[in-house]
């Protein structure tokens, strides 16, 4: 490779860094796609498990056709009981209905092809119509109902997770400056509550604040019915947002804080740092140079981690405060065996983890110096 | 041995740790005693709750530590036996026509505010031809006396007060007219009272039992059916909690600690593997656990419980088989990639050790202080995504869980029926045992990770 060239001359040092700023250019692009087809087949293949494992190896199609059966002879006793027909013509009928039915559903291929259909479709973002679920609009189709639950999940995540990452980061880079202090134990000593899941915290907040001191609502993301003004529906909103969104806070507070802490104050223990501080540089200066530089690049992991958090949803969080998300809405589809809409939420999951992962490895490239590009080892 | 000695002191140093651990251990002796004291099987069929075993228990009562909190106390549910309490007599007398004339007093006190939910009692007797005859009738604190009921009994009879259609109207007419919504409230209230006012003091309840026949006999058991019961409660099947929370202990340690074990070492075998061989072994590995991350782990859970298996033991499996390839599968290769460079391995080959030796003998034992930490970190995740589960309703539906009990209590609304000891129970238990593990988990990371020590 260029950059491993040896005895460079003084004079050659301009020629030498067009060269080498050429060859990370030709080593980026090789890397960015290298990555994005690995990613690809990544993605690929865990949608297609995902949609493997959602249609119950092809069971869901039996409960399915079942379940036509049942609808077309109910439609056709019902022809049958206003204008007479004999037996033959009734069950020539039924069984035509059937088969209509069926090609409407794809259920006519075998296995292997209609889950390669799903995969196609699903790669393509192109979800097709929920089996039983609809809409509250009265769609039909899985990207309206995914689509109609945005924004409250990302009203409530995106809230709660930029002031959870905000919060913590701050509050962590404030104690590790001062190790050993009462807040910097505290935190040590309370981040074992983070062991325990937000919905759970959820349950007695709904207990304290909701059932016992009657002031804050049970669940749900307005008043019903929702108050007429904007501002009014507004400040509904956000009384109902309070819970839910302390809830998925505070369980990751502590945990977010102390790992922030030892982590910033890992970077602070550098040999590099003392000899900032035996220059007498400020502390901002040192802060700014040597311990967050070098942090960058875990920052942006968790905030893009954080990211993909957020679109995701919380199903339990949402489920225990009855919050009209995404995150229950996999729930819902599960229990009324609506494949289409779990694959449809899950591929959007599954997308856009591997998007960030991708993303992140460009990051790290332009953040982080050290990560040597293209695999040259 | 010394380095076992040296970590015990270096986890004494750590208060936090040392709550942990007897937080743990006290979990482990409480399981230990669920099993012993209420056998698996037991346990079951007790929280199938079939008549015969729930008809002691009355329905949503509170549990007893309730009253310790409260100055207006709630009626305490009770269950007597005639003849094995001092306040419950049995006199027997022979008649001259044959058979005998049986005498039960019960005299309790009702200092109560509140209404008992039901009066039940149990007739267990034996005859040949004619049976037994009853008859009831309770003296109340003012002196009055209510006749309650008279009846023939067969061998297995139960009488419930509330259900006497006879009593009701009785009452009414006791009560002048004003009728009360539950025979308790006409029996307990003074005769007269408007609004309903319970007549405190000491009940005399006198059943007089009359047999026809030589040596044929009658015994009785009162229940009271109170507003508590046991130091747990009950649910909305007449459940005592008691068995749910006790056997909630070994069920949830058995599926965290099984799910963080079985992941944690297979995943440590499956890195090791992967680095020593290298080549496509390795890049499978590593496509695996890419394709691993992106899979939804929780969607993927709620669909095997609906389409699959409810089974927990199905649960545990897919839970572990999804964790196999976790990331920390990435950052133990990192581990085991300097560790393979090392120069005792080169030593290893040299003296001709298989593969399987230097994998199992060498590279393992290098992260196993690494994963201890984050093991025991990690079970509390699994303790409550067992609970998670229970609370979508995907619990398994013959074994009590702390998690299926939220999940009743939510799915009953005991948050807004004020029956929060329903939901708090378990959440108590579940959170002692998350804290616990975290709290150890914690620590050991702290002493076996050396660039955190002392921080």
């Amino acid at each position: 490779m260029a950059t491993e060239k040896k005895n460079i001359t003084l004079e050659s040092t301009v020629e030498y860094s067009k060269q080498a700023s050429r060859a990370t250019a030709k080593r980026l692009i090789r890397f960015f796609f290298r990555r994005l087809i690995l990613l690809m087949i990544t993605i690929v293949v865990g949608v297609y498990i995902t949609i493997i494992v959602a249609n119950m190896g092809g069971y869901v199609d039996v409960i399915l056709k079942s379940s036509i059966r049942e609808e077309v002879t109910m439609e056709v006793a019902a022809i049958a009981a206003k204008s007479y027909m004999t037996e033959d013509v009734r069950r020539e009928l039924i069984e035509r209905g059937i088969q209509e039915r069926e090609k409407l559903a794809g259920l006519d291929q075998p296995f292997v092809r209609r889950s390669l259909t799903h995969l196609k479709n699903a790669l393509t973002l192109n979800f097709g119509r929920a089996r039983f679920m609809i809409s509250d609009h009265g769609s039909r189709y899985v990207r309206n109902i995914i689509l109609e639950r945005l924004p409250a999940t990302l009203l409530l995540m995106g809230t709660s997770q930029l002031l959870l990452f905000v919060v913590s980061l701050f509050l962590a880079l404030a104690v590790s400056r001062h190790y050993g202090s009462f807040w910097d134990k505290l935190i040590v000593a309370l981040s074992p509550t983070s062991s325990i899941p937000p919905w759970f915290y959820g349950i007695f907040l709904i207990l304290f604040f909701a059932a016992w001191l009657k002031i804050l609502p049970f669940g749900g993301m307005v008043d019903a019915p929702p108050p007429p003004t904007k501002i009014g529906y507004f400040l509904s909103v956000l009384k109902h947002m309070i819970l839910p969104a302390f809830s998925l806070f505070i369980s990751s507070f502590m945990i977010n804080t102390y790992s922030w802490r030892t982590f910033f104050l890992i970077y602070s223990s550098e040999d590099y740092v003392d000899m900032a501080k035996a220059k007498g540089l400020s502390s901002r200066a040192i802060e700014r140079r040597y311990i967050l530089r070098p942090t960058m690049p875990s920052i942006i992991t968790s905030f893009a981690l954080m990211l993909v958090g957020i679109w995701t949803g919380a199903t339990l969080t949402e489920t225990v405060f009855l919050w009209p998300g995404l995150g229950t809405i996999i729930y819902q589809a599960v229990s009324r065996y609506d494949t289409a809409v779990i694959v449809g939420t899950t591929i959007i999951q599954a997308y856009l983890l591997g998007i960030t992962v991708f993303l992140l490895d460009f990051l790290y490239a332009i953040v982080d110096p050290r990560v040597k590009l293209g695999g040259s080892k | 041995m010394k380095r076992l000695k040296d970590s015990f002191r270096d986890v004494a140093r750590y208060p936090s740790a040392i709550i942990g651990m007897i937080i743990v251990i006290a979990l482990f002796v409480f399981s230990f005693y669920t099993m012993w004291k209420i056998p698996y099987n037991e346990a079951i069929k007790m929280w199938r709750a079939s008549e015969d075993i729930v008809y002691k228990n009355p329905k949503n009562a509170r549990p007893t530590w309730v009253n310790w909190f409260r100055k207006d106390k709630l009626p305490v549910s009770v269950d007597v036996v005639a003849g094995e309490d001092d306040d419950f007599t049995k006199v027997s007398e022979p008649r001259a026509s044959g058979g005998s004339s049986i005498e039960f007093v019960y005299s309790f006190d009702y200092d109560y505010n509140e209404l008992p939910q039901d009066f039940f009692l149990y007739f267990t007797t034996d005859y040949q031809s004619k049976n037994p005859f009853v008859s009831m009738t309770l003296q109340t604190p003012s002196g009055e006396d209510i006749k309650i009921a008279d009846l023939g009994i067969s061998k297995n009879q139960n009488y419930r007060f509330e259900q006497d259609e006879k009593l009701r109207t009785r009452l009414k007419r006791l009560h002048k007219g004003n009728e009360p919504s539950t025979a308790m409230e006409g029996l307990l209230s003074k005769l007269g009272s408007d609004p309903f006012e319970i007549d405190k003091g000491t009940y005399k309840l006198t059943i007089q039992a009359t047999t026809f026949e030589e040596g044929s006999d009658v015994d009785v058991e009162l229940i009271m059916h109170g507003k508590v019961f046991g130091f747990f409660g009950t649910d909305h099947l007449r459940r005592d909690l008691k068995v749910a929370m006790m056997w909630g202990a070994p069920i949830a340690l058995a599926f965290g600690l099984t799910a963080a074990l079985g992941s944690a070492i297979i995943t440590m075998f499956i890195s090791a593997i992967g680095t020593w061989f290298g080549g496509w072994l390795d890049e499978l590995i590593q496509r695996i656990t890419e394709v691993n991350m992106v899979i939804p782990y929780f969607a993927v859970l709620i669909m095997v419980g609906t389409f699959y298996s409810r089974s927990i033991w199905t649960l545990l499996l897919v839970t572990i088989i999804l964790n196999m390839f976790s990331a920390s599968v990435k950052s133990q290769r990192a581990i085991f990639l300097q560790v393979k460079e090392s120069t005792y391995i080169e030593a290893a080959i040299a003296y001709g050790a298989s593969d399987l030796r230097i994998v199992t003998r060498y590279m393992i034992p290098r992260v196993i202080p690494m994963i201890i930490p984050s093991l025991v970190s990690a079970v509390p995740s699994y303790v409550f995504l067992e609970a998670s589960l229970a609370l979508l309703g995907l619990g398994d539906p013959s074994i009590p869980t702390w998690g299926k009990v939220i999940n009743d209590a939510r799915t009953f609304g005991a948050q807004y029926q004020g029956m929060y000891y329903w939901i708090l129970e378990p959440a108590v238990f579940l959170m002692i045992t998350g804290f616990g593990f975290a709290l150890l988990g914690f620590a050991l990371d702290r002493i076996f990770n050396p660039r955190l020590r002392g921080m």
